[in-house]
Formats: C-alpha cells, sequence, structure tokens
C-alpha cells in the first residue's frame, strides 16, 4: 500500500514509541543513558521524517493502510504535503529542543521516555486519516505533556499539571463525543470515507443535524488544545510552571498539530461544503478568533511574568489562524500552514531563551529583564527576532504568514477579520515592544543582581523548585538529576545556545523561504477545497 | 457467511453487519433513556468538574463526564434484535465498532486517572490538602 516512498509512514509513529521504554529501562542500568537514546531515536525519526516528507511535497502523498487492512475497516496513515509540514516540524522540534534539554535538564530517564512518547503521539496526530485514531493520538500526546509540565519541581508545577490535565481531558473527550456523532451519522471512522459519505449519504447531507454538532464538538474539542479564547486558562500556568523546554516543546508542537487537525478535518473529512452548507460555523469560528486575538493581545499586554506573555501572545496568534481557517480561502489557508510552523519554532525558540535568561539571571518578569540586552547579547538577540517574528516584520516568518492570512480575508472579502488581523500586529507591537525596551534601552535596575553573581534570587511565583545554588531552572527542573553533572558551570552550554540561534536563524530563513513553502502546499490545498 | 480464511483478510461486506449504514436508517433501539442518562452523566460529571473544590471530586468528575461519553457510543450500537457480532453466529449483529472505541477509550481514561491521582497524591504532599481553595491560598503566600 506504500504509495510512492520506501518509508512506511507507520515507522514516523514507531520508531519513537517503541524506544520510549527504552529510557526508563535505561535508567536502571546507567543514570546517563536517556539523553544518547532520546537523541539516537530522534535522529532517526528525523531521518525517516525527511524522506517521507520529500515524497510527499514532491510528488503524490504517501499512503500506508497499517496492518494492511484497507479502508474503511482498517486505520490508513497519509502524509500529503498538507501534513508533511507539521511532520517536519515535529521532527526539527524534537531534535532542536534535544539539544538544549541536555545541559538544561530535565534529564532523567522517565523524561526523556515521556518526550519520546510526546513526538509519537504528535506525529501521529498529523500522519493518521481516521477521526479516532486521531483521538487516540490526542491522548497519548496529551497524557506526555501532563506528565512532562509536572517534571519541574514543587508544588505550582503539579497544580498547573492537573489543572491542564483537567481541562485538556475534557476537551479530548469532547472530541470523542464528536467521533460518536460522526460515526453514528456515517458508520466510518475514515477521513476519506467520512467526506463521501457526507457528499452522497441520505438525509441532508453534511449541512445535517449530526454532522455540524459532530464537527462542533471536535472543533471545541481541539480549540481547548489549541488554547483559543476562551478555552485558553490551562496554557500561562502550565507554561509558566513547566521546566523551559518542555514549556518551548509544548508550545512549539501541542497547539499547533491541534490547529492542523481543525484543518484536516474540515478539508477531508467534514469538506468546506460545510461552511457553504451551514454559515454559522464560519461566522462561530470567525468570532473566535477575532476573541482570541483581542483577548490575548489584552491579557499579554497586562501580564508580567515574560512566559505567561509568551503564552498570551500565542493565545492572540491562534486567532489569526482560526480566521484563517474559518474563511477557508487557498491564499488563507496556505497562510495558516505558514504562520503554524513559523509560530512553532519562533514561540519555541523564544521560551528556550527566556529559560536561559531566568537561569543565568534569574530574569522572570518584563521588568526583570531591564538591561540584560548588553550581559547576554546572543540570546538578547536571539529573543529580538523571535519578538519581530511574532510582530510579524519582514523579513522574518511571521509577516509571511500573517501577509497569506491577511490575502485570504481580502479573498474571502471578510474586511472585519481582515482588521483585526492587521490591529493584531499593533498590539504585539505594544507588548513586545515593551519587553524590548526595557531588555536593550533601559539600564539594569538598582538593586537588580550584579552581573558577576550567580543566580541566587528566589521568585516564590516562578515555580517553587528553584532554590538558589545550583544555576536556576538547570538543575531545579528535575529533582532526578540534582545530584551531579555539569548544572553547576555558570551561563548557558553551546548546545543550548546553539539550539536558540539556530531557532532564530530559521524563523528569518523560513521568512524567505515561505513563499516556496506555500507553493508545495498550495496545490493540494487547492485540490482538498475542490 | 463462511469466515475469513485469514485473519488479516476481511471479506468486502461482513455478512449482517451494518457498519456502513446511518443509524437514522436502522431500526433504533426502542426507548431514548439511555441517551438521557448520557447526557445528564455528562452533565453531573461537567458540574462537578467544574464546581467541586475537592481535587478528587473534580477527577471523579471527570471520568463521571467520560462515562457518559461511553454509553452514549455503546448505545448508538445496539440493533433491534442484534447479536453479539460472532462471525460463526447467525445475524443480525449489534454494530461491534463502537463497543472497539469504547474499550479503547475505557484504557485511556485508566491512564488519565493514573496520571492525575498522582498528581493529586504529590500536591497533597506539597500543600497538606485536597482543597482547591486551601491550595491556591498557599500558593499565593
Amino acid at each position: 500500500m506504500t504509495g510512492t516512498s520506501p518509508v512506511d509512514p507507520t515507522l514516523l509513529v514507531a520508531v519513537p514509541i517503541v524506544a520510549s521504554v527504552l529510557p526508563v529501562a535505561a535508567t536502571f542500568v546507567r543514570e546517563r543513558l536517556g539523553w544518547p537514546i532520546a537523541a539516537a531515536t530522534l535522529s532517526v525519526h528525523a531521518g525517516l521524517a525527511a524522506v517521507v516528507c520529500a515524497d510527499a511535497l514532491t510528488g503524490d502523498p504517501v499512503t500506508t493502510a497499517v496492518g494492511g487492512i484497507p479502508e474503511p475497516f482498517g486505520i490508513v496513515l497519509v502524509v500529503d504535503a498538507l501534513s508533511a509540514p507539521f511532520v517536519a516540524l515535529t521532527a526539527v522540534v524534537g531534535l532542536g529542543a534535544l539539544a538544549y534539554v541536555r545541559r538544561a535538564g530535565p534529564r532523567s530517564g522517565p523524561f526523556f521516555g515521556l518526550y519520546l512518547l510526546l513526538v509519537a503521539g504528535i506525529t501521529g496526530v498529523c500522519v493518521t486519516a481516521d477521526v479516532f485514531n486521531l483521538y487516540v493520538f490526542l491522548e497519548i500526546s496529551g497524557l506526555a505533556s501532563y506528565a512532562l509540565v509536572a517534571r519541574a519541581d514543587g508544588g505550582p508545577a503539579a497544580v498547573a499539571a492537573l489543572q491542564y490535565l483537567l481541562v485538556g481531558t475534557v476537551g479530548a473527550s469532547l472530541y470523542l463525543l464528536g467521533v460518536g456523532y460522526a460515526y453514528v451519522a456515517t458508520g466510518t471512522l475514515s477521513m476519506a470515507a467520512l467526506s463521501t459519505a457526507f457528499a452522497a449519504g441520505p438525509g441532508p447531507g453534511v449541512g445535517g443535524t449530526l454532522p455540524v454538532v459532530a464537527f462542533g464538538l471536535m472543533a471545541v474539542g481541539l480549540g481547548v488544545k489549541a488554547a483559543v479564547f476562551p478555552l485558553h486558562v490551562w496554557k500561562p500556568r502550565a507554561y509558566a510552571a513547566a521546566p523551559p523546554a518542555v514549556a518551548a516543546v509544548l508550545s512549539a508542537l501541542v497547539s499547533t498539530v491541534a490547529a492542523y487537525a481543525v484543518v484536516r478535518l474540515l478539508l477531508s473529512a467534514f469538506t468546506v461544503d460545510l461552511l457553504r452548507a451551514v454559515p454559522a460555523v464560519e461566522t462561530a469560528l470567525v468570532a473566535v478568533g477575532v476573541a482570541s486575538v483581542v483577548a490575548g493581545s489584552v491579557l499579554a499586554f497586562r501580564a508580567a511574568d515574560v512566559r505567561r506573555l509568551l503564552a498570551y501572545s500565542s493565545v492572540a496568534q491562534f486567532g489569526i489562524v482560526a480566521i484563517g481557517i474559518a474563511l477557508a480561502t487557498p491564499v488563507g489557508l496556505v497562510g495558516v500552514v505558514i504562520h503554524l510552523v513559523g509560530h512553532a519554532i519562533t514561540k519555541g525558540g523564544f521560551y528556550l531563551a527566556a529559560g536561559v535568561l531566568a537561569a543565568s539571571y534569574g530574569a522572570t518578569t518584563v521588568d526583570d529583564y531591564a538591561g540584560l540586552g548588553g550581559r547576554a547579547p546572543t540570546v538578547s538577540v536571539a529573543i529580538a527576532v523571535f519578538a519581530l517574528g511574532l510582530i510579524g516584520v519582514p523579513p522574518t516568518v511571521g509577516f509571511a504568514g500573517k501577509l497569506y492570512v491577511l490575502l485570504g480575508t481580502v479573498e474571502g472579502s471578510a474586511p472585519v477579520a481582515g482588521a483585526v488581523v492587521l490591529a493584531s500586529t499593533l498590539t504585539s507591537l505594544a507588548y513586545f515592544g515593551r519587553l524590548l525596551q526595557r531588555l536593550f534601552v533601559e539600564p539594569a535596575r538598582p538593586g537588580a543582581d550584579g552581573p558577576t553573581e550567580p543566580p541566587g534570587r528566589v521568585d516564590p511565583h516562578a515555580g517553587g523548585g528553584r532554590a538558589g545554588t545550583h544555576t536556576g531552572e538547570a538543575a531545579s527542573g528535575d529533582r532526578d538529576s540534582d545530584v551531579a553533572g555539569p548544572s553547576s558551570a555558570p551561563g548557558p552550554s553551546p548546545g543550548m545556545l546553539a539550539a536558540i540561534v539556530v531557532a532564530a536563524a530559521a524563523v528569518v530563513a523560513l521568512g524567505f523561504g515561505a513563499a516556496a513553502l506555500g507553493d508545495l502546499v498550495e496545490p493540494t490545498v487547492g485540490g482538498l477545497l475542490g | 457467511m463462511t469466515p475469513a480464511s485469514s485473519p488479516f483478510e476481511i471479506p468486502a461486506t461482513l455478512p449482517g453487519v451494518v457498519a456502513l449504514q446511518p443509524l437514522s436508517t436502522v431500526p433504533a433501539v426502542s426507548t431514548r433513556l439511555p441517551y438521557l442518562v448520557a447526557v445528564v452523566l455528562l452533565g453531573i460529571g461537567l458540574v462537578v468538574l467544574i464546581d467541586d473544590d475537592s481535587l478528587v471530586k473534580k477527577v471523579v468528575g471527570l471520568n463521571l463526564f467520560q462515562t457518559g461519553i461511553f454509553l452514549f457510543l455503546v448505545t448508538a450500537a445496539v440493533r433491534d434484535g442484534g447479536r453479539s457480532p460472532n462471525l460463526a453466529g447467525p445475524g443480525p449483529y449489534v454494530d461491534p465498532v463502537p463497543q472497539v472505541l469504547v474499550l479503547t477509550a475505557i484504557v485511556v481514561g485508566v491512564a488519565v486517572t493514573a496520571v492525575a491521582l498522582a498528581l493529586v497524591v504529590r500536591i497533597y504532599r506539597t500543600y497538606g490538602s485536597l482543597r482547591e481553595d486551601v491550595i491556591r491560598e498557599a500558593m499565593d503566600r
């Protein structure tokens, strides 16, 4: 059944999920085996993903029927030009954050097991063409992310993880209920068969009550994971409490693939006929998008903690994504793909950079950043690049994504949505400008830590584990790794800096490559739009 | 009516199984009561999850919420006069697919509950309480 690729897409999921038990088992042999195992596994995963994605982007979609059981009875995995960017993104982010984790921690065996599970689940969401299989992968990645948030020490991380779990599970359960509705309406779970059944089946077609309710429940469930307003409450606390590397990976992948899943369901399972038959669906999606942009911007402006600010900024950015999805124009959907991939790398890199500043200087709030530009020039310049990317200044990828979505609003003749997308640039300039002004213009506050002093500051709100002697999060991230290791060395390691610099370079490079990526994605999106 | 010769060979049409038939065209079970119970369970679960201050009860609420969904799916599988989908026996069969879904979802639910309770234990060790308001107060201090 494998199409044009020598690599079976099943391996993309099977390799990390099988390997996820190895770091846990290896802990019994030697303490430090987790990182090499994870690095080897994710290198293999990235290599496989590169082959599959190259084939999918340049040729026909790569498909495989799991276990050789064909549709509609079996589960089919598909990597086409729409899912390939997200598969590649998962592989790249997985490897990149690993370079950071090596020194910064957490470094225990269970952590790397969970990390591989997360990558497996996220990849699964990207490649599956079966709505129930998508639920299973959503829960695999969800469970891994709840546990990863809780890898940080202290009570706040556990409380944040539990809240994330409760909200996230309700979201996934609503998605499952939507799957039930879709199954009752059509008798199938395969996306391709669903679209056929909606188009040809008896009854009112895709505009009927059952399909609309099914899509609504699935979209709300995925909206919880994507953290659009008002379903975003879990995000700021979870990302602020998690270890920086975990916050980076979660912000880069979890919400991104949830938004991808909405696009995939809308295009492949429900088809745009749903939007044509029921205009209220489009209105609701646009309304959610606009509300997310407005609320996310206001909350980000009021946030004092940088990691909370970044989480609220994500809420606003996913509002733009929701607008792009709702209008369902070819240009707008290409913009959604570019914006999602670009935002993932930008925000992930931003969290890593914020983690370095928190570990090296104890800086967690916007005010703490005052004067750090001169003391940590590399990281600060990277932060400037990320901020410009999130604002949408050319030549970063943030500009390209917003431009495409904006063109989509023009094409879909939605002036209000277009104005909101434009205005979001100004509001993000307001809150990131505040940050950059502190970083580069303002002198260090009197009474702040001196440049030579290690970060002994204990911030009661910043995840109670930061207890002084170690280099901040470097060691406080994980109880198990507190014993020894290179964490006593001050400052970020080369691997940590490399991950941040590569992410910053990618933000600019993707800005130049966005048009090329758009050209690769566009035919598939156009074909799915019909 | 012969069963498939190999477990990996699926016949194009399974005798008696109405898997590809929308529910609306199948003679449904005579009562809507199970659906009503499912909705009630969903509601009770959600209220407990949101409203109760006890973290353990929140987890119980989450379980109730999921149970409502399981009940909904199992009810959707019922067919008038349907028997268990054993191909060696005579049809008609109940729809096996939703039951498989529920089985998988129960496993997922067990895993979620286990992680949630592990977190609750850790929170209790840190703050010495299971009440959300007490914990919030302790965190703000």
